[in-house]
C-alpha cells in the first residue's frame, strides 16, 4: 500500500505534495483497487454474481463494482456458470477483445472443471480455453466465495512486477 | 369428458391404419408415415386437438429394424386432453419424416431440435438447421450407439480452436453417471453406494 502516512513519516507541510514510493507498488495498487469485472454470467452462478454486486454484500467495497459489459472496458473476466462447447468460441472471443491487463475468475464448478455436466456439450473447465487466476469452488459459490476470491486476486496483481512488464511489452 | 377409447375409436374410424398404441396415461396411436399429417390434421380440425404440445423421437437401437419412431403430442384446450401420435420412419440408415409445420408452426423448432438430436429429416421443413448443437456437429447426441460423455471432435469456431489448440473430449465420468438405478432397494440404488472411489488419475478397482 502506498497510502502516506502523515504522522510518522511525511509531512505535507515540510516535503509538499509528494508521495515517494515504487512504480510496481503504485500500479498494482491502481490496478487491485479498481478492477472493472466482465460478468460472464452463464447460469446460475450469475445469480450469485448479482447478489455480490448488491448492497448486502458489496463488491464496491474492493473497487469492483462497475460491472461493464463491453470486453473493451473491463479488467476481469468473472465466469459464472456453466461453458458450453457452443458458447466456448463466444467466451474466448470476449476475453481476446479485452485490454491487457487482464484477469479471469472461474467461479463456480461448472466453469472450473465442468461441475456435474459430464456430458458430450459441456466445455470440462473453462481454463481449457482461457487462462485462469482464481478458481472458486461451490455450486454455486456463496457470495463471500467470490468476494475471498476478488481478494486472492488482488493480493495476486500486487505481487506482480508491473512496470518491468510495461516497459518490456 | 371424452375418455381414451372415443379418441381412438373414432379416429380408428376414419383411419383404418391407425392402431391402439400402447398407454400408461393418455390416449395414443400408431400411424403410417405416409399417413402421419393427414392424421395430425384431422385430429386437429375433427377432434379439436389445436396445440402441439412435442415433437419428439425414439430410437429403439441399431439392432433394431424400424429402428427411428417420431412421436407427436397433441392437446386439445377444447376437450382437455391428450392424444399421442408415433410413426416409424421407413428407412434406419437416413430416417425421414413430413414435416409438421404446415399444419402447426411451432413445430418448427421441436423438429430442428429432434433432427439435432437423432438426425431424422423433416421433408417440407422450412429452415432445418441444427439448433442446439452447432452446424458442423458430426454426431447425433441422443442416438444409442452415442455416449453419454460425447466424442472427440472440432471446436465449432476455426480459428479459436487454432488459438487455444483445444477439441472436444469425451468428458471425464469419474464413475458416474451418478443417478439411481430403479427396482433395487434405496441402499443399494442411491449412487453413493457404488464405488466411487476411482477418479481420472486412479484406475477403477
Amino acid at each position: 500500500m502506498v497510502t502516506a502516512n502523515n504522522e510518522l513519516a511525511y509531512n505535507s507541510k515540510i516535503e509538499g505534495d509528494v508521495v515517494v514510493t515504487q512504480a510496481d507498488a503504485a500500479i498494482n495498487w491502481l490496478r487491485s483497487n479498481s478492477m472493472w469485472p466482465m460478468p460472464m454470467g452463464l447460469a446460475c452462478c450469475a445469480i450469485e454474481l448479482m447478489a455480490v454486486a448488491s448492497s448486502r454484500y458489496d463488491i464496491a467495497r474492493f473497487g469492483a463494482e462497475v460491472m461493464r459489459f463491453s470486453p473493451r472496458q473491463s479488467d476481469c473476466m468473472i465466469v459464472a456458470g456453466t461453458v458450453t462447447y457452443k458458447m466456448a468460441t463466444a467466451v474466448r472471443r470476449i476475453y481476446d477483445q479485452m485490454a491487457a491487463p487482464k484477469w479471469v475468475i472461474a467461479m463456480g464448478a461448472c466453469a472450473s472443471s465442468g461441475g456435474m455436466y459430464r456430458s458430450y456439450a459441456t466445455l470440462q473447465g473453462v481454463d481449457r480455453i482461457i487462462p485462469v487466476d482464481v478458481y472458486v469452488s461451490g455450486c454455486p459459490p456463496r457470495p463471500e466465495a467470490l468476494l475471498d476470491a476478488l481478494m486472492k486476486l488482488q493480493q495476486k496483481v500486487k505481487r506482480e512486477r508491473s512496470a518491468s512488464k510495461l516497459l518490456s511489452a | 369428458m371424452i375418455t381414451n377409447a372415443v379418441v381412438i375409436a373414432s379416429a380408428q374410424g376414419r383411419f383404418a391404419s391407425a392402431t391402439e398404441r400402447a398407454s400408461a396415461d393418455h390416449a395414443a396411436m400408431n400411424i403410417p408415415a405416409d399417413e402421419a399429417i393427414i392424421f395430425l390434421e384431422y385430429l386437429r380440425d375433427a377432434q379439436d386437438f389445436n396445440f402441439l404440445v412435442d415433437v419428439t423421437a425414439i430410437d429403439w437401437s441399431a439392432e433394431q429394424t424400424p429402428r427411428f419412431t417420431v412421436v407427436w403430442h397433441l392437446y386439445s384446450s377444447v376437450n382437455h386432453n391428450y392424444v399421442r401420435v408415433a410413426a416409424n420412419c421407413a428407412s434406419d440408415a437416413e430416417p425421414s419424416m413430413p414435416t409438421a409445420t404446415t399444419l402447426w408452426p411451432a413445430a418448427d423448432w421441436h423438429e430442428r431440435e429432434t433432427f439435432d438430436m437423432f438426425g431424422i429429416k423433416f421433408t417440407g421443413h422450412p429452415d432445418l438447421r441444427r439448433i442446439l448443437m452447432w452446424d458442423g456437429y458430426p454426431y447425433f447426441p441422443l442416438r444409442k450407439e452415442f455416449p453419454l460423455a460425447g466424442l472427440p471432435a472440432d471446436l465449432p469456431d476455426y480459428e479459436v480452436a487454432a488459438e487455444t489448440g483445444t477439441r472436444l473430449i469425451s468428458a471425464p465420468m469419474a464413475g458416474g453417471p451418478f443417478v439411481a438405478t430403479p427396482g433395487e432397494p434405496m441402499s443399494e440404488a442411491e449412487p453413493r453406494a457404488k464405488d466411487e472411489a476411482w477418479s481420472e488419475q486412479s484406475e477403477k478397482p
